[in-house]
């Protein structure tokens, strides 16, 4: 039995390489300077200090922040409800709408991008109708408006699937059981419902946050080339600049944020069943 | 009360769904316009489709995408089987620790896999282009197709390959006709994952290729800067692709099932 093992030895010089390694040099990339030899390792903080003392990459770090945040926000108030009424269907009825939302996560997320450019344009299909309807055109194309619209459209359907997930694996009998004990339907979904499929908007959150913060071509494509956020950031330092220091010390610190985000949100999520719990 | 609430969701579940398809139907509507615009529709032609066969680039771009995905699926689904199947044999430490690992590329923000891999690859002065594109996508599959096998594997009887073993099966027959076959849906879905993660990638392949090495994803990127039609053209053929297919993977076994009842009764 034991021979088996050593067919996981490969992959495992493999993930130390192409993983493991990687990861090492962001790390030291980011805490050393150009011209600092990589063999003679001298640790400095002037990357991050480069960044935090810029108001110019404030700026972007407080943008993409808020971008990510309205974003995940609106998939939780768009996707609850989708995935609520989803959970509430049966049969074949529901195979086909879960269908439905799994086709356009298939198809390349550029390809679905790019077609928001079309519709959003001056003289796109919105505003071609705004304008013979009302006479006044907004514009759309190349505004945070737009660069959220995308995200939403890109990432609404994780949420949507998470949510769904732990409202089908939800015991029904439990709600049943609150309406037969007094309680109304109001009541049955904040305190029962609610609390239970917690985990999947927690996951959802996850799921749509982190590409939201660290996503760069939806910005580029439906934000314009002025609308720069992290993502954008750190591709201009490695694509543009050559600045493999710099890039590395943003990528660290979104990585960061992330982290921190999502310890955040776990948090909250036990303290919520917690006190479910106990009440 | 309960009809009324039924009303209100169907009209709900519409919006989002017209809110999924505008911009989809909006690129195959604009993929057999005659002219330039992408938002006056002038009559219908199959220009650029024409355009888009002609054009070489686009053409390399699409058998990029296709070879590497296929290359990229093959390997790391073999890889992930032979891996997942030591894993499982492995002590729970070693276990733990290469699952942990295998997690980073999938829980990292892409952006961050990706400047890992160019720095690894320039610092190795592997020439950017092909071959950089592929061991990048064979490195970010693996974990799906690991992810995929190991709930089958855990699920799978210990005994079944002693089993095999002592009745004088070599190794080699205990794992292709014993484990294997058992664990064949997850690898399946396991290369399924692998080959739409492939397909679909855009910011790691940006970031680690060169030489004019471009899949679908960065063409469309690059090209997004000019409007440029042929791009419905091509979205609306892998549009079209990918929803035949996932309505023959979720169709079929509902006829499977359906012809199976037919035949007992």
């Amino acid at each position: 039995m034991k021979q088996f093992r050593t067919m996981a030895y490969p992959y495992i010089v493999w993930i130390i390489a192409m993983i493991v390694v990687p990861m090492l040099m962001i790390v030291m990339y980011a805490f050393t300077t150009k011209g600092n030899e990589v063999t003679t390792f001298r640790f400095t903080f002037e990357n991050f200090l480069q960044f935090f003392s810029d108001s110019i990459f404030i700026d972007v770090l407080k943008r993409s922040l808020f971008i990510a945040i309205v974003t995940t926000v609106i998939c939780i108030l768009l996707g609850y409800p989708t995935a609520y009424i989803l959970a509430q269907m049966e049969g074949r009825k529901k195979m086909i709408l879960v269908l439905l939302i799994t086709i356009p996560m298939w198809i390349n997320m550029l390809v679905r991008t790019y077609a928001w450019v079309g519709i959003l344009q001056d003289e796109g299909v919105i505003n071609s109708l705004l304008f013979s309807l009302f006479g006044i055109k907004i514009k759309m194309l190349h505004t945070s408006f737009a660069v959220i619209l995308g995200m939403v459209y890109n990432f609404i359907p994780f949420m949507i699937l998470q949510i769904h997930t732990s409202l089908a694996k939800m015991d029904k009998s439990l709600i049943e059981a609150a309406s037969d004990l007094g309680a109304n339907r109001l009541q049955c979904f904040l305190r029962v419902t609610l609390p239970l499929s917690l985990p999947g908007v927690i996951s959802g959150i996850t799921l749509v946050f982190l590409p939201a913060v660290s996503s760069f071509f939806i910005p580029k494509l439906l934000g314009g080339g002025q609308y720069v956020l992290i993502g954008n950031v750190i591709e201009s330092q490695f694509l543009t600049s050559g600045s493999w220091n710099f890039g590395s010390a943003i990528s660290l610190i979104m990585a960061v944020i992330i982290m921190i985000s999502m310890y955040i949100t776990k948090k909250v999520d036990k303290g919520d069943t917690e006190r479910g719990r106990f009440n | 009360m309960n009809k009324k609430s039924g009303i209100f969701s169907k009209i709900y579940i519409f919006i989002i769904m017209a809110f999924f398809y505008i911009p989809i139907i909006y690129t195959i509507i604009f993929s057999f316009n005659s002219t330039r615009s992408l938002t006056h529709f002038k009559g219908f032609s199959l220009h650029w489709y024409e355009k888009m066969f002609n054009d070489h680039t686009m053409m390399q771009a699409i058998f990029y995408t296709i070879i590497i995905a296929v290359i990229a699926t093959i390997i790391s689904t073999i890889v992930g089987t032979i891996t997942a199947i030591g894993l499982s044999k492995s002590n729970k430490i070693v276990k733990a620790l290469v699952e942990q690992v295998n997690s980073l590329p999938i829980m990292n923000p892409e952006i961050v896999t990706a400047i890992g891999l160019l720095m690894l690859f320039s610092t190795l002065a592997i020439k950017k282009g092909f071959l950089t594109m592929l061991l990048a996508h064979i490195m970010f599959c693996i974990p799906y197709v690991i992810l995929s096998i190991m709930p089958k594997l855990r699920s799978l009887d210990p005994n079944l390959s002693d089993a095999a073993l002592d009745l004088g099966a070599t190794p080699w027959q205990a794992i292709t006709k014993v484990i294997v076959p058992q664990i064949m849906p997850g690898i399946v879905s396991g290369a399924l994952i692998a080959f739409t993660m492939s397909f679909d990638d855009f910011v790691i392949s940006y970031f680690v290729t060169g030489n004019g090495v471009n899949n679908i994803s960065i063409m469309v990127y690059t090209m997004s800067k000019r409007i440029n039609p042929s791009i419905n053209a091509i979205s609306t053929i892998i549009i079209l692709i990918i929803t035949v297919v996932l309505v023959i993977i979720n169709v079929v076994p509902i006829i499977k099932t359906r012809k199976l009842k037919k035949e007992y009764e």
